[in-house]
This record gives structure tokens, C-alpha cells and sequence, in this order.
């Protein structure tokens, strides 16, 4: 278990370190020097182009900008933002809160709808089955943003329920207005959980240990409980976790959609602005956030699955 | 012809053949798009903006007068072109490393996965929205992450079913009669794995689909006066206002395209239909029976 | 029946069926009245090549047929209508009634608990025992099947442990739960050649101490005479013949068992004019109209082929074979000339 734990570990840092290389460096390759930005539409004399490029760092190569960044960002500083001047750690910071409550609502009602139907469709074949199957098929084919403008126009515009954007005030104004957006989010991603749990399910209720339970006399409850639900976990743990890794990509969609001030919205905004500082400091932080949730699900996977453990080479 | 229609419903079942019809007409209506739109798709009218639907407009006009279904036919061109282009490029890349990954096995299998690997890590949206960044919105940005993201889905499904493949008696018998690597893999594997290839390169085109449409709708791919389906759901002045249709007219035609191509997707690639769609749920039952049974005897 | 069957039979089944529905909705036979009898301690072996239709009578004495499947005809289980119980007493005719040993003990262990949790589970459940106690029961009966070390089995994983304990993990689970009747489905066919004859005998001999009835299913016909007293031989999902242990190698009177005894490497002399049963098995909705064995035997005849034989006394045992009384003399025949 602990060589498993190490192993995941050391794969997570490495995949981070690439995706730190390949994002620092291709947002300093682009056409168009970063500078720009800073001068819009006027056209800088040389000088001050000369002066801008030293102050952020531009004249020196490029390895050496990368450990002077990444350094920075091992102590917290993830550099200025070139648009509005401030941290862009303090500008995510604002963020991030808004963007963990809505990827944590949005994962409570896929796992929780998605899960159920799941396993209503695995133990009652016949109409609840194919009336799950039915829904989940079109479902995973509603994306979030599809999805975003039928909750809007129902419950925001027409019935007035919701916010169409933004947040209220407090708490209880935050989650009315995170309601919708993780409600269409959660939409795709039900449909997915809801197959992949009935699948499973089903396979393991055929499963002949599951027989030897119920010729032992166990209770039925007792053998969907500890026998079928526990072995059918894995896959299902295996798609929580792609599937709150995909949703962190959604919020990019769904808090622009909603004008969430989240980071999925500072994202789009700071593309749309070519801010690049935070652009790489967001990207970092999302791959970061989706390596994290795979190797958080190969890990709750070991701990379900004896057979897993002893495999250091699970990869 | 008969022939041929009898053997495609046979293997495709109704729903797999309503689908294909479905997206037959989407495609006549995108190629032949200045032939079956009523109207000219940028022909503003601010007399008529907001007209509901009537026989002058089908589905009725935008804010600014112009006729939806006549945006939805020259729509279907963008929002078509860049998932063929992102599925037909990602085989490009995805079928040659794939098939020299099955057929050498060894580290060059080991390298291709591990390259997979990391390139899985990065969802394709994320990908795609950092590609803009530094190039700046279009389609053709979009279109190239895209396809990067999509080869690990595709060389992934392509070098499973080759590896299958690669240790079937008919393969070495082709060796031994002293044909090549390009030969075995490029005409024969290749041609076996078909079906599940271009199964499977259908669903990618849905999901292709929809992650440009999602890049349309935040503006980072197709451009505003063009039409896009993705385009089009992004129009929230008509959302807030309470007109619908502008809007959920192009969302409803993505789903159910999407929707067509994944069951002709799982229909082509094999993949037995949904209880649902089958003709006797009975019969659906006994089929998984009988694996219980045949388990257990 | 055989006239050794006492007045309350441990088991009996009466025409025993069991139809199977396909993918087309095709209803078959798998299993067609099947009439047996077991007395309480008696061990009677039930042999037969696949789809013969052995391991279906298991399934449906359990009530463990696949949803496809219907079962008719009766089972009764020390009087009790094994198809007429409610969900609770069918529980608990499956908790002390009857204890399955199946084939596959990999397949049929859940693999990701403990084997002390497998053991005790039921004890815990059913029985309301403590953890403790429970554990220390598991702990005796594991040493009782031969296995070394049981404390440190009980906190091993079924992946941990070989084959052949496993199966043994299996047989002290049944043991366990001191079932009246043991249901042995081909116990050994999934474990190496070597360890078979262990593992058969420890199940004999345990089951003889605790006088548990027990049917053992198995392709072995050695196997079965070596540990049962009676043993019914089946074909496509009916009984062909049924006698003593004792006298079947002498009496077997259907031309199916003298082709099992035949197909068996020579033992004796006698065994070598046999020969080998030609053809593939049949399962019983491939039969004909007559004899399902017909088409496979070397006796048969044009009324074989169109009148199915009855089930009859024949030489102090059951037969089912429309031509055993010519057949026997002209085998009686040919020895003497021999």
C-alpha cells in the first residue's frame, strides 16, 4: 500500500512538472511577445520596449525564467498579473472558493442521482432499466453549455427561481446561485456514472460469489451491501474520479455561462486578455487538479480492491 | 443497392438506421446549404427580430431579424467541418503510432502509451482554450489541440483491437509467406479493425462536436456573425429576454446530432444496443442469462 | 424408487424439469424428470458428461436456476416443498438445510475480503454468533480440513492462498454452517490432479463423521464410486442408470454406463472389449423423439431412435433402455463363448 502510495505520488509530480515545461514554455513561444499586451494599439519606441521586456524578465533565456517562475511558485508567488497589476495569486484566491463549492455540488448530485439510477436500472431489469438506459443515452450527449441555456431560460427567466449570473450575497446566496450551474454540469456527468454503475452492478450480481452468498442463507440486503455494491465499486470509483477531473474543465464553460467569478471564468477572461501569467498559473492549477483526481481514485481503488495493492506497477 | 440496404439494416438495427438517416440529412442540408436554407443566413431585418415562427420563418428570426433555420443549415457547415477535420486528423496521427505500437510491442508500445498517457492528462477543452491563448480564437487553433487531445482516444482503441489482431494465426501465416510489416498492418489488420475503427471515430465526432461547439459558445472558435451551432446558444440576449427559441433551437439540433452519431458509433463498432432499443426485453434478459449459465456449467 | 429408500427421505425430487428460455424465446429442455431419493447420511454420486444436465439439478435443488430457467415437478427437503418457500424459510434452508461446495472456489470466494470474513459471515448473520467466537469456530474447522496455520489464513485474501486451500476454505465454510445435506459440484475439476484425491477425501470423511447426506456431481465415475454408496448415471438431462456402487461395476446393465466404464483407461481385462463412446454428448432439447442416446449407440435400433424408453428395474437397479434384456444376454452370451 505505502509503495503503491509513493508510486501514484511520484507520477503525479511528474506529470505536473511536464505540463509546467510544456504550459511556461508555449505561452512564451506564442506569436506576439507578451508585451504587447501591455502596449495595446500604441506603438512603443524601442527603448521603452527594451525597458518592459527587462522588467518582466523577457531578455533573459528561457530555462532561466522557467526556474526563477517555478521557484516562485514553490513559495507561493505565482507572478503579476499584466493586467490589472495585482497577484495573480490573490486573483485566483477569490476565485478558487466559488470554483471548489460548485465542482463539490455538482459531484454530490452526480453521485448521488447518478449512482441511484445506476443501481435502480442494475436491480429492476424490465421498464425501470430501459427507461434509465433511455435517459442516460441522451443525457451524455447534453453538454454543459446546452445544458446551462435550458436551465437559464426555465428556471432563471421564466420561473425567476435563480440568478440567471452572478452571486448573491452570503452563503445561502452563493448556493442559489451555484444550484443551476451545478446542476448542469452534474447532467452529462449523471449519464455517465449512472451506465458505468449499472454495468458494473449488473456484472457482479451474475458474479458466482455472489451466488455462494445467497446459498449460504444471507439476507439479500446483506449480499448487495457486501458482496455486489462493494466489488462493483471500483469502476464506479475509476469514473467519480474522471468525472470530477471533467468537471473541473467544465466550470471554463458553465461559470462563463452563469458569470460565476470562479476560475473557470478568470480563465476565459485572462485567455480573451492574453494575460499570460495568470493563464499559466490557472492551466498549472487545473491540470493539477485532474492529475489529482485519477491518482485519488487509484488510491480509494486500492483500498477497496485487495488485488490492487501489491501492484506497483498498477500503471 | 437492395442488396446493400438490406445488409446495413440487418447490422445497424432501427436505431442505428435512423440515426444514419438523421445525419444524412444533416449533411445534405450543410453541403447543399445555399440550395435547402429559405433564406440568406445574415439578411438582417430589425422589423422582424424576435418574430416567432410563422411561414416566412420557419423557426422564427434572432434579435436582429435574421432567420434561425436558416443560420442552423449554413451552421451545420462549421459545426460539422471542424470535428471531421479534428477526427480525420487525429487518425492520421492516431492509426500509424498505434499499429507500430501493437506490431513491435516491446518499449516502442511502452513509449506510445507513456505519450498517451500525459497527453490524456490534459483535457481536451483545457487544451484547446490554452491553444487559443496563445494564437488567438479560431477555428483552426480549436481544431489543431482538439486533435491532439483525441489521438490517445482513438490510438488507444486502434491498438487494442490490432494487437488482437497481431497474434491471430492469419497474421503469421502472412509472415511467413514473407510479407512486410506495411503490408500486414496497412491492408489486412487494418481492414479487420475496420468496423470498430470507424465505430469509434463516430463517437469521437460527437464529442468533437461538442467540445467545439462548447469553444464556439465562449467565443474562443467559430467567430459571432458566422453561423455555428455553438454560436448560436451563446446569443444570451435573447436568453435573458425570454425568447427561446434562437437558442435552444441549435442546442436541441447538437444533442441530436451527437445523440445519432454515438448509437451509429456503438451500432458500427459492434457494441450490442441498449435493452431499450432491443425488439423483446425478454429476449434481452435470456441473452444474459445464458452467459450466466455457460459461467456456471 | 429404489427399495432402500427409507419412509422420510432427506431429499426426493419427482419429476424434476428444468426449461431454459433462449434469445429467440425458444423454450428447452435441459432437465426431464428427473426422480431421485436420498436418505439422511447417504452419499449419492451423480455422473455425467456436460450439459448432461448434473449441475442443473444442483441449481434447482437450491433454487439458484438463472432467471431464463423454470423449474417443475418437486423437490422436497425432509418433507418440506423446497418450491413453495417463502424468501425467509427458503433462507434458512440454505443456512442449515443444504451447503453448496461449488467447482471454481477462485470464482465463487469474493476476492476482495478476508477468508476469515468468507467463514464467518453466515455464522454472524444467520447463527447471531460474536465475531470472536465466530472466528475461533473458523479457526478449528480449518485445521479440521488439513490446512496449516489457520490463524494466519483467516487474515489472508483469497488471492493469497492456492487452489487447493481454497477449495479446502470452501469445504470448511459448508462445514461450518453443519448444513443436513452437502451439494458437491464437481468439487475437484478446478484443482491440480495431485490434490484431488486429498481434497475428495477429507470432504468424505468429514461428512461421514458429522452423517451428512451428500450428492456428489461429478465426470469421474471413479470418483463417484469411490466415495458415494449409490450413483445415478445421466444423459441430456435424464437419469439412464441407477444402482449401488458396489454392483455397478458387475451389473451396469445401460449401454451409456458400460461406454463410461469403457471410456475410462483399462483396468482389468474385461474393460478393453469395450469401446470408447463415439459421437458428442447431447444436452436434453437436442434428443429425438426416442432413446437420447440412440444416436451414439452401438445397440441401437430404428425403435430406439422413435420410443423413448421408461426408467425400469433391471438387475437390482434402475434402467433406462428399451433393449437392456437383449442386450444383457447377448453380453452374457458373448462371455461365455469368450
Amino acid at each position: 500500500m505505502g509503495r503503491l502510495l509513493l508510486h501514484r505520488l511520484g507520477g503525479l509530480l511528474t506529470t505536473l512538472f511536464l505540463s509546467s515545461i510544456v504550459i511556461f514554455g508555449s505561452l512564451y513561444l506564442a506569436p506576439g511577445s507578451p508585451e504587447n499586451v501591455l502596449f495595446g494599439n500604441r506603438q512603443p519606441t524601442p527603448e521603452a520596449r527594451l525597458m518592459v521586456r527587462h522588467r518582466l524578465h523577457l531578455d533573459q533565456p528561457l530555462p532561466v525564467r522557467y526556474w526563477d517562475w517555478l521557484t516562485g511558485v514553490l513559495h507561493g508567488d505565482l507572478g503579476t498579473s499584466m493586467v490589472t497589476g495585482q497577484p495573480v495569486a490573490d486573483r485566483i484566491g477569490a476565485g478558487l472558493g466559488n470554483t471548489l463549492i460548485l465542482v463539490l455540488m455538482t459531484m454530490i448530485i452526480v453521485v448521488l442521482v447518478g449512482m441511484g439510477a445506476g443501481l435502480a436500472a442494475a436491480l429492476l431489469p424490465g421498464r425501470v432499466d430501459g427507461a434509465v438506459s433511455m435517459l442516460t443515452s441522451v443525457s451524455v450527449t447534453v453538454p454543459p453549455f446546452v445544458a446551462s441555456t435550458l436551465l437559464i431560460s426555465v428556471f432563471a427567466v421564466r420561473l425567476g427561481w435563480f440568478p440567471a449570473s452572478g452571486l448573491g450575497d452570503g452563503v445561502a446566496g452563493k448556493i442559489q446561485g451555484l444550484i443551476l450551474p451545478a446542476c448542469a454540469m452534474a447532467l452529462i456527468s449523471c449519464g455517465f456514472l449512472a451506465r458505468v454503475t449499472r454495468n458494473a452492478v449488473r456484472e457482479q450480481v451474475e458474479r458466482e460469489h455472489v451466488q455462494t452468498a445467497l446459498v449460504r442463507g444471507l439476507p439479500r440486503s446483506a449480499v448487495l451491501r457486501s458482496h455486489v455494491l462493494r466489488n462493483a465499486l471500483p469502476p464506479i470509483i475509476t469514473a467519480v474520479g474522471l468525472l470530477t477531473a471533467g468537471t473541473f474543465a467544465s466550470t471554463l464553460v458553465v461559470e462563463s455561462a452563469f458569470a460565476v467569478p470562479g476560475i473557470g471564468q478568470l480563465t476565459i477572461q485572462s485567455v480573451a486578455q492574453k494575460d499570460f501569467p495568470v493563464v499559466q498559473a490557472v492551466a498549472l492549477l487545473l491540470v493539477g487538479a485532474f492529475v489529482l483526481c485519477n491518482a485519488a481514485s487509484d488510491l480509494i481503488q486500492a483500498v477497496v480492491d485487495p488485488r490492487l495493492r501489491e501492484a506497483g506497477s498498477t500503471s | 443497392m437492395k442488396h446493400l440496404w438490406t445488409r446495413a439494416s440487418a447490422s445497424l438495427g432501427r436505431s442505428g438506421m435512423l440515426s444514419a438517416a438523421f445525419l444524412v440529412v444533416v449533411l445534405v442540408a450543410a453541403v447543399a446549404a445555399s440550395l435547402v436554407a429559405p433564406a440568406d443566413p445574415n439578411q438582417q431585418s430589425l422589423l422582424d427580430a424576435y418574430s416567432g415562427p410563422s411561414g416566412a420563418h420557419l423557426l422564427g428570426t434572432d434579435g436582429i431579424g435574421r432567420d434561425i433555420l436558416s443560420r442552423l443549415v449554413f451552421g451545420a457547415r462549421t459545426s460539422l467541418l471542424g470535428p471531421a477535420l479534428v477526427v480525420g486528423v487525429s487518425l492520421l496521427i492516431g492509426i500509424p503510432l498505434a499499429l507500430a505500437a501493437s506490431w513491435y510491442g516491446g518499449w516502442v508500445d511502452g513509449v506510445v502509451a507513456r505519450v498517451f498517457d500525459l497527453v490524456y492528462a490534459l483535457p481536451g477543452l483545457l487544451l484547446a482554450v490554452l491553444t487559443v491563448a496563445l494564437f488567438g480564437p479560431g477555428l483552426t487553433p480549436a481544431v489543431a489541440a482538439l486533435s491532439v487531445a483525441y489521438v490517445p482516444f482513438l490510438a488507444r482503441i486502434v491498438r487494442a483491437a490490432a494487437r488482437q489482431q497481431r497474434v491471430s494465426p492469419y497474421v503469421d501465416a502472412l509472415s511467413v509467406q514473407g510479407f512486410g510489416v506495411l503490408r500486414i498492418s496497412g491492408r489486412h489488420i487494418l481492414r479487420n479493425i475496420a468496423p470498430v475503427v470507424v465505430g469509434q471515430a463516430a463517437i469521437a465526432f460527437g464529442y468533437a462536436l461538442l467540445d467545439l461547439a462548447s469553444l464556439s459558445y465562449l467565443g474562443l472558435a467559430v467567430q459571432a456573425p458566422t453561423s455555428d451551432w455553438g454560436v448560436m446558444v451563446s446569443d444570451s440576449d435573447a436568453l435573458i429576454k425570454g425568447y427561446w427559441l434562437p437558442v435552444i433551437a441549435p442546442g436541441v439540433l447538437i444533442v441530436l446530432t451527437v445523440l445519432a452519431l454515438t448509437v451509429l458509433g456503438a451500432r458500427i463498432s459492434g457494441e450490442k444496443p441498449p435493452g431499450y432499443l432491443r425488439r423483446s426485453r425478454r429476449a434481452a434478459a435470456a441473452v444474459k442469462e445464458k452467459s450466466t449459465v455457460g459461467a456456471a456449467a | 424408487m429404489s427399495a432402500d429408500a427409507p419412509a422420510v427421505p432427506l431429499l426426493e425430487l419427482t419429476g424434476l424439469t428444468v426449461d431454459f428460455t433462449t434469445e429467440d424465446g425458444v423454450s428447452r429442455t435441459l432437465l426431464d424428470g428427473v426422480d431421485l431419493s436420498l436418505a439422511p447420511g447417504e452419499a449419492l454420486g451423480l455422473v455425467g458428461e456436460s450439459g448432461s444436465g448434473k449441475s442443473m439439478t444442483v441449481r434447482a435443488i437450491t433454487r439458484l436456476l438463472p432467471r431464463a430457467a423454470t423449474a417443475s415437478g418437486t423437490i422436497r427437503f425432509e418433507g418440506a416443498d423446497v418450491g413453495a418457500m417463502d424468501a425467509g424459510a427458503l433462507r434458512g434452508y440454505r443456512d442449515g438445510g443444504v451447503g453448496l461446495v461449488f467447482q471454481d472456489p477462485r470464482a465463487h470466494i469474493n476476492p476482495t475480503r478476508k477468508i476469515g470474513a468468507f467463514l464467518t459471515e453466515a455464522l454472524v448473520r444467520n447463527r447471531h454468533l460474536g465475531k470472536k467466537e465466530a472466528l475461533a469456530r473458523a479457526e478449528a474447522v480449518l485445521a479440521e480440513v488439513g490446512i496449516d496455520d489457520p490463524a494466519r489464513r483467516l487474515r489472508q485474501y483469497p488471492h493469497e492462498v492456492s487452489g487447493g486451500m481454497l477449495q479446502r476454505v470452501m469445504i470448511a465454510s459448508v462445514l461450518l454452517a453443519e448444513p443436513r445435506l452437502i451439494l458437491a459440484d464437481e468439487p475437484t475439476t478446478a484443482l491440480d490432479v495431485t490434490i484431488q484425491r486429498e481434497v475428495v477425501g477429507i470432504l468424505d470423511r468429514l461428512r461421514r463423521d458429522r452423517g451428512m447426506g451428500m450428492v456428489f456431481i461429478t465426470h469421474d465415475l471413479d470418483l463417484a464410486l469411490a466415495v458415494c454408496g449409490r450413483v445415478a448415471v445421466m444423459y441430456a438431462g435424464r437419469i439412464v442408470e441407477l444402482r449401488s456402487a458396489e454392483t455397478l461395476h458387475e451389473r451396469a446393465a445401460h449401454p451409456y454406463t458400460l461406454g463410461l466404464l469403457g471410456s475410462r483407461p483399462a483396468i482389468d481385462e474385461r474393460s478393453e472389449r469395450l469401446s470408447a463412446i463415439l459421437g458428442r454428448p447431447v444436452s436434453a432439447f437436442e434428443a429425438g423423439p426416442g432413446c437420447a442416446f440412440a444416436p451414439r449407440c452401438s445397440f441401437a435400433t430404428e425403435t430406439c431412435e422413435t420410443t423413448p424408453p421408461p426408467l425400469t428395474e433391471f438387475d437390482g437397479g434402475l434402467v433406462r433402455c428399451g433393449r437392456v434384456e437383449e442386450i444383457h444376454a447377448h453380453r452374457k452370451s458373448e462371455e461365455a463363448n469368450a
